[in-house]
């Protein structure tokens, strides 16, 4: 009777598949144990190391002027690659859900390869291609161009690591939701960005945020490869993540666990709107399937 | 093994799933559980099993309470709705889990376990079949592999959850008769549950009505057809005219041969084939006209209107043999008389 | 799918994305095979079997192994805990598992070293009871490796728990399985594949983690040095050779296993028939 005691929200919990006791309680202590000690004690950790000379030491380092410039350069790179991710995402998306065409699977494939390559290797490429004794070292220097050891590798590298994060999201989405909404539009004769923008848009949007966030959790929490390209220059090419390392290995421990509750509130912030989204998401997939 | 209930009653929430059922079952039966989807069926059905437990009452198998009993105690066959082949087994391995699962003591051998295998196989003429997946198989394989995997442990009760609900048309037709051959064959005590009344009377020996959690009438399809012990059974079973019995009708009913009898109930049920149809002597004087007739294959359907009368009880259907409908020479819209032979009376 | 004839936009679609892939990932991860045309093989093969670089092979993947292991059991735990078992704040505990996710590497990297470190909350009550040291040595990797590889296991173990038809498991029941048969005959073999699968992903990720490790490894060479950092190391002297050549190994081998990882995920998704 699956289906009444569904209807009544109370999955019936059949006799057959009871646990012992013991043996759910077992499981269930050893889960919060691992969650406790592997989750929730590390960010309690950072709350507590931040405030740990008080409410006025706390702000004076997040006051810094070095600690600003991190900020803002953090803002700054999210500000530009997340649209260009985003776009790229939906294009990508288009492209491989709503059409069929040779090294289809192989696209898709090169699309995900950004995500297993080791942050270090993402800064590495740029370096051998800009950096002084890169491919194009010689010629930018010629035009006093920085691009390593300056924003624009910063914001590069930044691009490679969250490539994949809309598009990944988007494509089986699109495919499932399937196209004749679309071809509907455009039968009564939409145009290509009016069946875009009043029949994709509104059916991907949930989707489309949810990949947004967590490409902008990763585009401001990036450490690795911006730290290969940075040089760690302070009050210039000092993302906050760097920052909270460069105040770590200074010794400057309020600084570093400052900088950082700044970035576990981002993850926090991201969880929260994550979980709201899942819900939505949910939410209208069971409409639809009603 | 005989089965017996008493008072078992089962809640989800708010929803009283099942209310104080009582049933028994003798041994050798094969019993539908019939009824509307959400009468409580599935859930008896479990409850028999030891896949639920019911909020009071108890479970006797064989004389024996078997109410505390976990299922794997209580010998007995469940036939899953969707089938609930084990996906990453070959057929063969299915049907052998029951036996592999055994303690040391009680396991056969491999031998015995591979020609116990076969002879099901061949019984339910699969054997062809061991060696394939559940994903190469037919909706009709499928379910008799699950027959054959819930025999393999020699329950002596089976349990069959809507078992052919998934199934097309065609094959449905083909398994009922062979589960009642099977049947025959086996003799194993077996309760299935359906929704579809015609598969009841098909295949079972008795058939239990649910609705609402209740037990509506127990007994033998012949019993349920023409003696049905409520409104609900009877219009649950088979097709049925309802009439009303207000002033207008008080009339015509007396008039086409029922005798009203305010005593007997306030709303007859009449089937098709206990009306009678009549040539008038006076045309005028009749009371309903034929609007459309159907073939039905042995049977000829008509359906019958009454003058002045609209609405979704206008209707009538009446149904006799295709002989008597070429004899009468009827054509669409003549006036006719109706006898009406037998009907049943409901509060 | 079929072939859809009115959709508008194809060109320019595929143009774009092709495009940007070209640029942003393909000519980059190309420079470093170019870039490593310019050694000869013995040059390649003096600077993989320099005892350092292979000590910092073995501390990378052996602790991404040993991590992504136990990350895989307490993952499975957790995942049938939280889709089995009901228990107060479940829903935020969930929610919490994708912390690994969201917070950046180097954050938790310095809580991680701050917490197990010999003098931290976990790491002192640690040294005294078992005299195990965590942090500044290879264990404290395998820590923060399985503080990375969890949410990889949980999450895909999750959805195909979720999906699992109990049906099988009251018919093991019905056919006189014990619980714990029922569990190693017919629940087991079906979660395997996705338990497997995110084993790889989080053996994947860890091999090339940086930055949640460099603060709790203590660095030392041949000890706990992790092949990015040697990466970086070798950066900083300008050794660019040594750099590439290293990057260009660890890029095949992170290639070879996204195959891999996508034939299992295949795989899975076959054997929960979806495919």
């Amino acid at each position: 009777m699956s289906a009444i005691s569904s209807a009544v929200g109370q999955p019936a919990r059949a006799l057959a598949l009871k646990d012992a006791d013991w043996v759910r309680l077992a499981l269930i202590g050893i889960s919060l144990a691992t969650i406790g000690l592997f989750l929730v004690l590390p960010l309690a950790t950072v709350l507590i190391n931040a405030f740990s000379k008080g409410w006025t030491a706390y702000s004076t380092s997040l006051h810094h002027p070095d600690a600003l410039a991190a900020m803002r350069l953090t803002l700054l790179t999210a500000a530009i690659t997340v649209p260009l991710t985003t776009v790229f995402g939906v294009s990508a998306a288009w492209a491989i859900a709503r059409f069929e065409f040779r090294g289809k699977s192989l696209l898709i494939t090169l699309i995900d390869l950004p995500f297993s390559v080791s942050p270090v290797i993402a800064g590495l490429i740029y370096v051998l291609i800009f950096g002084s004794q890169g491919w194009l070292g010689p010629l930018l220097a010629e035009h006093n161009i920085k691009i390593i050891f300056a924003v624009p590798g910063i914001v590069l590298a930044t691009l490679f690591v969250t490539f994949p994060f809309v598009a990944r999201e988007l494509i089986p989405l699109m495919q499932e939701i399937g196209h004749e909404e679309e071809e509907a539009a455009l039968s009564l004769g939409a145009s290509g960005w009016q069946t875009f923008f009043k029949i994709t848009l509104p059916n991907i949007k949930w989707g489309l945020l949810y990949g947004v966030l967590l490409c902008n959790a990763r585009a401001m929490g990036e450490f690795g490869a911006v730290s290969v390209v940075s040089g760690h220059i302070r009050g210039l090419t000092n993302t906050l993540p760097l920052h909270v390392e460069v105040s770590y290995n200074e010794y400057d421990f309020v600084g570093a666990f400052a900088s950082a509750s700044i970035l576990a509130g981002l993850a926090i912030v991201t969880l929260i709107f994550k979980t709201l989204l899942e819900w939505k998401q949910n939410e209208e997939r069971k409409k639809a399937k009603e | 093994m005989s089965i017996t209930l008493q008072n078992i009653s089962k809640q989800f929430g708010d929803f009283k799933a099942l209310d104080n059922i009582n049933l028994d079952i003798p041994e050798g039966e094969l019993v539908a559980l019939l009824g509307p989807s959400g009468c409580g069926k599935t859930t008896l059905l479990r409850i028999i099993a030891g896949l639920e437990q019911a909020d009071q009452g108890e479970v006797y198998l064989k004389g024996d309470n078997v109410t505390q009993q976990p299922v794997k105690n209580r010998q007995i066959g469940f036939v899953f709705q969707h089938y609930a082949l084990f996906r990453h087994m070959t057929v063969f391995d299915n049907i052998a889990f029951g036996l592999r699962v055994k303690s040391h003591r009680d396991r056969p051998s491999e031998a015995i376990i591979r020609k116990k295998v076969h002879d099901l196989l061949n019984l339910v003429q699969l054997d062809w079949l061991h060696d394939r997946f559940p994903d190469q198989l037919s909706g009709g394989q499928r379910q008799r592999i699950a027959l054959a995997r819930a025999l393999a442990v020699e329950p002596s009760v089976l349990l069959l959850d809507e078992p052919f609900g998934a199934l097309d048309a065609s094959v449905r037709k083909d398994l009922r008769l062979w589960l009642r051959h099977l049947h025959h064959e086996l003799n194993v005590t077996s309760i299935f549950v359906t929704h579809d009344q015609e598969e009841a009377m098909e295949v079972s020996s008795q058939i239990v009505v649910l609705n609402h959690g209740k037990i509506e009438q127990k007994g033998t399809p012949s019993e349920i057809y023409d003696h049905p012990a409520s409104d609900f059974v009877s219009r649950f079973i088979g097709q049925t005219n309802v009439f009303k019995l207000d002033e207008e009708e008080h009339f015509w009913l007396k008039q086409s041969g029922v005798i009203v009898d305010e005593s007997q109930g306030i709303v007859a049920h009449v089937r098709p084939h206990n009306i009678g149809i009549e040539k008038p002597v006076d045309q005028a004087k009749a009371p309903v006209y034929l609007k459309d007739w159907q073939h039905l294959g042995g049977t000829i359907r008509l359906e019958l209107n009454r003058d002045g009368a609209n609405g979704s009880g206008a209707t009538i259907y009446a149904e006799m043999p295709n002989e008597q409908f070429r004899e009468l020479a009827l054509q669409k819209g003549d006036r006719v008389a109706l006898r009406i032979k037998h009907a049943h009376w409901f509060n | 799918m079929p072939q859809s004839h009115i959709m508008p936009g194809f060109r320019p679609a595929l143009g774009f994305t092709l495009l940007y892939l070209t640029l942003i990932v393909l000519i980059p991860l190309s420079a470093l095979l170019l870039k490593s045309l310019n050694l000869s093989p013995e040059q390649y093969w003096g600077i993989l079997t320099n005892k350092r670089v292979i000590a910092s092979f073995q501390v990378s993947f052996g602790a991404a192994l040993i991590a992504a292991a136990v990350a895989a059991a307490l993952g499975f735990v957790i995942a049938w805990t939280l889709v089995r078992y009901p228990f107060p704040g479940k829903k935020l505990f969930d929610a919490l598992i994708d912390l690994p996710f969201a917070l950046p590497t180097a954050v938790a990297g310095i809580v991680l070293a701050t917490i197990y470190e010999p003098k931290g909350w976990i790491g002192k009550w640690v040294i005294e009871a078992t005299g195990v040291q965590i942090a500044f040595k290879p264990l404290g990797i395998v820590f923060a490796l399985i503080f990375i590889g969890l949410p990889f296991v949980v999450r895909t173990v999750e959805p195909v728990l979720q999906e699992f038809d109990l049906a099988m498991e009251e018919a093991a029941a019905s056919l006189g399985a014990s619980r714990w048969q029922a569990f190693i005959k017919v629940i087991f073999p079906n979660i395997l594949p996705a338990t497997i699968t995110g084993f790889a992903l989080a053996f994947a990720r860890g091999v090339g983690e940086y930055g949640s490790v460099i603060f709790i490894a203590g660095n030392m060479p041949y000890i706990s040095e992790v092949v990015p950092l040697l990466i970086i190391t070798k950066l900083e002297q300008y050794d660019y050779a040594g750099a590439t050549a290293i990057g260009l190994t660890m890029l095949v081998i992170s290639f070879l296993l996204l195959l891999l990882i996508n034939s299992l995920q295949w795989w899975v998704r076959r054997r929960s028939g979806q495919l």
